[in-house]
């Protein structure tokens, strides 16, 4: 579905990815594990278009066709089918729930499909529904972190980006949130997960990445990595 | 109380003009962070493309309604597309670099735009074609509402009913808000962020347009360093009302017009100009986010 090699992304004069390399099968969730400033962040940036690499290649493969993400666009690899869920989550405060997801289908004319997708999504997160006409910005981080994966959901994507999902969330809604991620990948959209709580990104997922300075250090099957020593000791604290 | 309710009139006449400037001052800033220094001069494009335009209609004796229209639209559709390549040309090159470059680029279009203008048109001031008859069509209490009055009052109306019905209820004008909130956010919803800047441009752009054909029917000499002024006075409307809030600058407009207005009656009109640079002072001094504006302008 997507497969990343060597690629190199600067800041000025700052290094920040040093030669990724890394696949992504359709229908899976992949974890990228790491510490803070490891690049992982970057890395999403730079699949959506936002940074440009200036060396290697992104190539996703929706269906069949194969596009080379580097040389497209934010909005156009938004309608090739990957919407992320952007660290912050970043849900437009002055606009209302209902707005905010109206904006996730901004390219979709789909007006049936996209009825279904809303649907999906409150099944999902009933609360975004009794909140519709309030401002994003009056939400708890919890539900904003919810209708910020509800907007991405309505871009109907098949590679879905979450970048830090559970950064500032209550522990119980962080469960559910994760639940929810399973939903989404059981119904056919394959996952990106850049996570700090390694635990929590490794029980999600089927495979994972471990990031370190810039560069992919470790990388195996999520249970593998759980009962890799080296991953205990740096990210799992044991 | 009867020269007060006719300065209250010309004062807000006026200040729906300044409230069209300042409505492009704002919107920009929305989505760019950038005062559009170049903005009062696009008005003047706006006023001269009416004189132009009013010549070749053969507009002479007295004008029509249609002749009015027709004036306003081309010019209009003239400054849309002035706007547009401004930013393209202009700003859009500038987008990764300091704001400071933008700022800079702008007061160089501003001056462009002026001495191209003193080339291109002649430095002397036109007399405006008299696109529409100025008559008195109201006198109560012996405060004169004139045909030019009303018409501005209802162009001024209309366009900022046009604009919040764009801006509110249109995917264009979701993406607007959603860009002035944050450019990242807008292009992960899959929103062609320059495009969308582009639009406003050309919005802000027609507004002043329509400001300078305004300004032609009712004030009518036009020449090539008209736009300085009232530029200048639309910036101050746009930072009263909160900058980047369009209610606040339409407010801002007219509380301007109004004040200015004010002054002329019972002071001297000398002092006209000088009103708004006291109020951008006072402004900035105890309130900086503006009338309308949320004190946290800052954008996390």
């Amino acid at each position: 579905m997507l497969t990343i090699n060597d690629l190199h992304v600067h800041y000025g004069a700052i290094h920040a990815l040093k030669g990724i390399s890394l696949d992504i099968k359709p229908g899976e969730i992949v974890s990228l594990i790491g510490s803070n400033g490891a690049g992982k962040t970057t890395l999403l940036r730079t699949i959506s278009g936002l940074l440009k690499a200036s060396q290697g290649t992104i190539v996703y493969r929706p269906d069949g066709a194969q596009l080379e993400l580097t040389r497209r666009l934010p909005h156009q690899i938004v309608a090739s089918g990957v919407a992320q869920v952007p660290e912050g989550r970043l849900i437009f405060h002055n606009l209302t729930v209902q707005e905010n997801l109206e904006l996730g289908a901004f390219q979709r004319r789909d007006r049936g499909r996209m009825a279904h997708d809303r649907e999906f999504i409150f099944t999902l997160f009933p609360r975004l529904k009794e909140r519709l006409k309030q401002s994003g910005g009056t939400l708890s981080g919890g539900e904003q972190q919810m209708l910020a994966i509800g907007r991405a959901l309505m871009a109907s994507p098949k590679l879905l980006l979450l970048d830090e999902p559970s950064l500032g969330i209550a522990p119980t809604l962080v469960q559910q949130i994760f639940a929810c991620l399973k939903q989404i990948n059981a119904r056919g959209t394959t996952i990106l997960l850049v996570e700090q709580d390694a635990f929590l990104a490794l029980e999600t997922a089927h495979r994972g990445y471990v990031m370190e300075t810039g560069q992919i250090v470790l990388e195996g099957t999520a249970k593998d990595l759980l009962h890799n020593p080296q991953v205990k000791q740096a990210y799992l604290g044991q | 109380m009867q020269t007060f309710l006719q300065q209250l009139v010309n004062g807000l006449a006026w200040g729906s003009i300044y409230a069209l400037i300042a409505i492009g001052y704002t919107m920009v800033y929305g989505v760019l962070q950038l005062i559009n220094f170049a903005h009062g001069d696009i008005y003047m494009i706006g006023a001269m493309a009416g004189y132009y335009l009013g010549l070749a209609l053969g507009v002479v004796g007295e004008g029509s309604l249609l002749h009015f229209v027709t004036v306003l639209c081309g010019a209009m559709a003239i400054c849309g597309g002035l706007g547009f390549v401004i930013e393209r040309c202009a700003y859009k090159p500038l987008r990764r670099a300091p704001r400071l470059a933008a700022l800079i680029t702008a007061i160089g279009v501003s001056l462009f735009l002026e001495y191209m203008g003193q080339l291109v048109f002649g430095p002397d001031p036109k007399l405006f074609p008299p696109l529409l008859p100025a008559r008195p069509v109201a006198a109560i209490g012996g405060v004169v509402i004139n045909t030019i009055q009303i018409t501005i009052f209802a162009v001024a109306v209309l366009l900022a009913a046009a604009l919040r019905l764009i801006v509110m209820h249109t995917t264009m004008g979701k993406a607007m808000r959603a860009v002035a909130f944050s450019h990242t956010a807008a292009s992960l919803m899959g929103i062609n962020v320059d495009r969308v800047i582009s639009f406003t441009f050309i919005l802000g752009s027609m507004l002043a347009a329509a400001a300078g054909i305004l300004v032609g029917i009712s004030n009518p000499k036009v020449d090539p360093l008209m736009g300085i002024m009232p530029g200048l006075k639309a910036f101050v409307a746009a930072v009263l009302g909160g900058i980047g809030n369009i209610p606040g600058a339409l407010l801002g407009g007219l509380l301007i017009g109004v004040a200015e207005s004010m002054v002329v009656g019972y002071l001297s009109s000398t002092y006209r100009d000088a009103l708004a640079f006291v109020i951008l002072i006072v402004v900035l001094l105890f309130r900086p986010s503006g009338l309308l504006g949320s004190p946290s302008a800052e954008k996390v």
